[in-house]
């Protein structure tokens, strides 16, 4: 299990190397000149664009360009992000917490919901319930996220004044950023309630709802159907016809038997499930305006902000490989037939 | 004879799926008529263009000019949302049957060479599934410049891995099996036993993924487009039009959904579109997989 654990951890860099020269490939096709303009700030820089091109080697051929970002990696230095105005360290410190506290908020609905209507559709199969619900799944499947979100937000934000896009307000704002305010986790809904700030916590979690609204909606649908299939295969296995011969009452089937197998491929899946909402909630954060990854990621590709894109999808990719990972181990640890490496 | 009536039979029981197929049916039908639906004005040089009656910033409530109102700077929504049906099946369409071509040859080849080979492929494969989908799509983009067509390739480039691993592993299967032996030993070249035996006989799981993701993939395409990275502004387009919507959802005072047809309307025809093709991808998928009858 550490053997194959640590195989599959090796691969990381590996894919981390091919992440980033897939990108340092896509941007060839810029002319050094366009290149060279990103570092430029002022009109009247323009006349250094040679002597910009010359100090980054931006003439130098794509694999030489290439090892030297490398080496500047190694030395702890990812670069500089026009679009977060901030090194590419402190912006993922930025805006890795916000996205991670969305997700969260976002997680245990899609779990839940997904869960427990799953396992009702394949119990009473046919039924009104399971139309119902495969009917809700499919829309909120084919809903593209910028309309949902931008819908919600003319209903609620538009006509209720409630659910206000962005962070927070700007009394939150001067509060987390004056001195009495301690950041203990970075979390700014756990930071707000250690410091007792109860309206602050409350006014965060407020500007968290519409877009986890939009997410949980938009997601369910997967997990909805994973565990719906899986549970209906269960229940034509022969150990639940046994079950019920034996005369058990059919919720202690359900419960107790079919259940707990049913749920194997769900576990799994979950990680994969977080991860992919961690690196993946773009579109949503931008219609919000949610300062997190996604939206960062997003306007940093737009205006080509070489670093920032770097340290986003890096950072993707490095979540990406570590869900796998977690979802080879936990399919493992939940099904006791499946052993890694036998 | 005997198949068509099986597939009536399987959809019969599928009153969801026969939905499917009339929405497509439905938005084929509006985008074949178009020119009749909503002749272009006389002398415009591209019909995908949207007229424009005045400039004024503020979009104006469905009328009896204009049935659906229009969006900002006065683009007739009408128009658009016709001809914006040619660009959505001309999205969905290129993208999904291109990418599906590019990852049936990759996966097909890896499988069937094997070795190093197969390595170098899916390893390639592993490193563009490791990226995060939309921002690659928007790299792409943003390097290329921003335009219809740049979209289709940049989603593309994104969504070709799912079909490269299935077929792979597909191929892997079929390649041991007799009749491939039968062809080689007839003296068939490796291309022909690739393309003439081994593919023909994995393309079905291919068929249904591609008709369950074109769903997606208009998402995709739509998504960048709401980014501002498609088709420039006035041109026929779903996503486009709903981001000339994003600064119309406050309303003015009194009248808080005083602009709800920016979003509605265009909001409304992609979710039917997709709709239409996820569940007709549910059909396709029960009638080609044995295995779900």
């Amino acid at each position: 299990m550490a053997k194959y654990c640590l195989k599959r951890l090796a691969f990381l860099p590996l894919v981390m190397f091919g992440v980033t020269f897939l990108l340092f490939f896509c941007l060839q096709f810029l002319s050094p000149e366009m290149r060279a303009s990103l570092y430029v700030k002022d009109p009247r820089q323009l006349a250094q664009l040679d002597a910009v091109i010359e100090k980054y080697g931006l003439r130098k051929p794509m694999p030489v360009q290439y090892v030297l970002w490398l080496k500047q990696v190694a030395h702890g230095d990812l670069g500089y992000s026009e679009t977060a105005k901030m090194p590419v360290a402190d912006a993922v410190r930025a805006f890795f917490p916000a996205t991670f506290e969305l997700t969260v908020l976002t997680f245990f609905p899609i779990m839940i919901v997904g869960v427990l209507f799953g396992v009702l559709s394949a119990v009473y199969r046919d039924r009104l319930l399971d139309h119902v619900t495969r009917f809700v799944a499919i829309t909120g499947y084919s809903l593209p996220s910028f309309v949902l979100g931008l819908t919600l937000l003319m209903i609620f934000y538009g006509r209720f004044h409630l659910f206000p896009p962005g962070r927070f307000t700007m009394d939150t704002d001067m509060l987390v950023h004056s001195d009495g305010f301690r950041h203990w986790t970075g979390l700014l809904t756990l930071d707000c309630l250690l410091n007792r700030r109860w309206a602050a916590c409350l006014d965060v979690v407020e500007h968290m709802v519409l877009p986890a609204a939009t997410l949980v909606y938009i997601s369910v649908a997967l997990l909805l159907r994973i565990t719906r299939s899986s549970m209906l295969e269960e229940l034509t296995k022969d150990y639940v016809r046994t079950a019920r011969a034996k005369g058990l009452p059919e919720s202690v089937v359900i419960r107790k038997h079919a259940l707990a197998n049913a749920l194997i491929p769900v576990v799994t899946l979950s990680s994969l499930l977080f991860i992919g909402l961690l690196g993946g909630v773009v579109i949503t954060e931008t219609v919000f305006d949610f300062p997190g990854i996604g939206r960062w990621g997003v306007q940093a590709a737009q205006q080509l902000d070489v670093p920032g894109v770097l340290g986003s999808t890096m950072l993707a990719a490095f979540l990406f490989v570590l869900a796998n990972l977690i979802s080879d181990i936990l399919y493992a640890v939940v099904d006791p037939r499946i052993r890694v490496g036998n | 004879m005997e198949r068509l009536k099986d597939v009536w039979k399987t959809l019969k029981r599928r009153p969801m799926s026969l939905l499917g197929f009339a929405i497509i049916g439905t938005f084929l039908a509006a985008a074949a008529l178009a020119p009749v639906l909503a002749p272009p004005e006389a002398g415009s040089r591209d019909s995908y263009i949207i007229p424009q009656t005045g400039y004024s910033p503020d979009p104006a409530k469905p009328s009896k000019e204009h049935w659906f109102g229009t969006t900002e700077q006065q683009y007739d929504l009408y128009y658009g949302m016709v001809w914006g049906t040619r660009t959505a099946f001309k999205v969905a369409v290129k993208v999904v049957g291109l990418s599906a071509c590019v990852g049936v040859i990759l996966g097909g080849v890896a499988g069937f060479y094997g070795g190093w080979i197969d390595e170098i492929l899916m390893r390639f494969t592993d490193v563009v599934l490791a990226f995060p989908d939309l921002l690659l799509a928007v790299v792409i983009v943003a390097v290329l410049g921003p335009s219809l067509d740049h979209v289709m390739y940049s989603v593309m480039a994104v969504s070709w891995p799912s079909y490269a691993r299935l077929m792979r592993g597909e191929v892997l299967s079929v390649k041991e099996r007799d009749f491939v032996a039968a062809a080689r030993a007839l003296g068939a070249r490796d291309a022909r036993i690739l393309f003439v035996h081994i593919i023909p006989n994995c393309i079905y799981p291919v068929l249904v993924v591609a008709s369950l993701s074109t769903g997606s993939v208009v998402i995709t395409a739509a998504a960048l487009s709401f980014l501002g990275l498609g088709a420039p502004v006035g041109y026929a387009d779903w996503g486009q039009l709903i981001s000339l919507s994003r600064n119309w959802i406050m309303g003015s005072a009194g009248h808080p959904f005083e602009y709800w047809h920016t979003i509605f309307i265009p909001g409304i025809a992609i979710f039917l579109f997709v709709l239409g093709w996820n569940l007709m991808g549910d059909a396709a998928r029960d009638l080609l997989d044995p295995r779900r009858r």
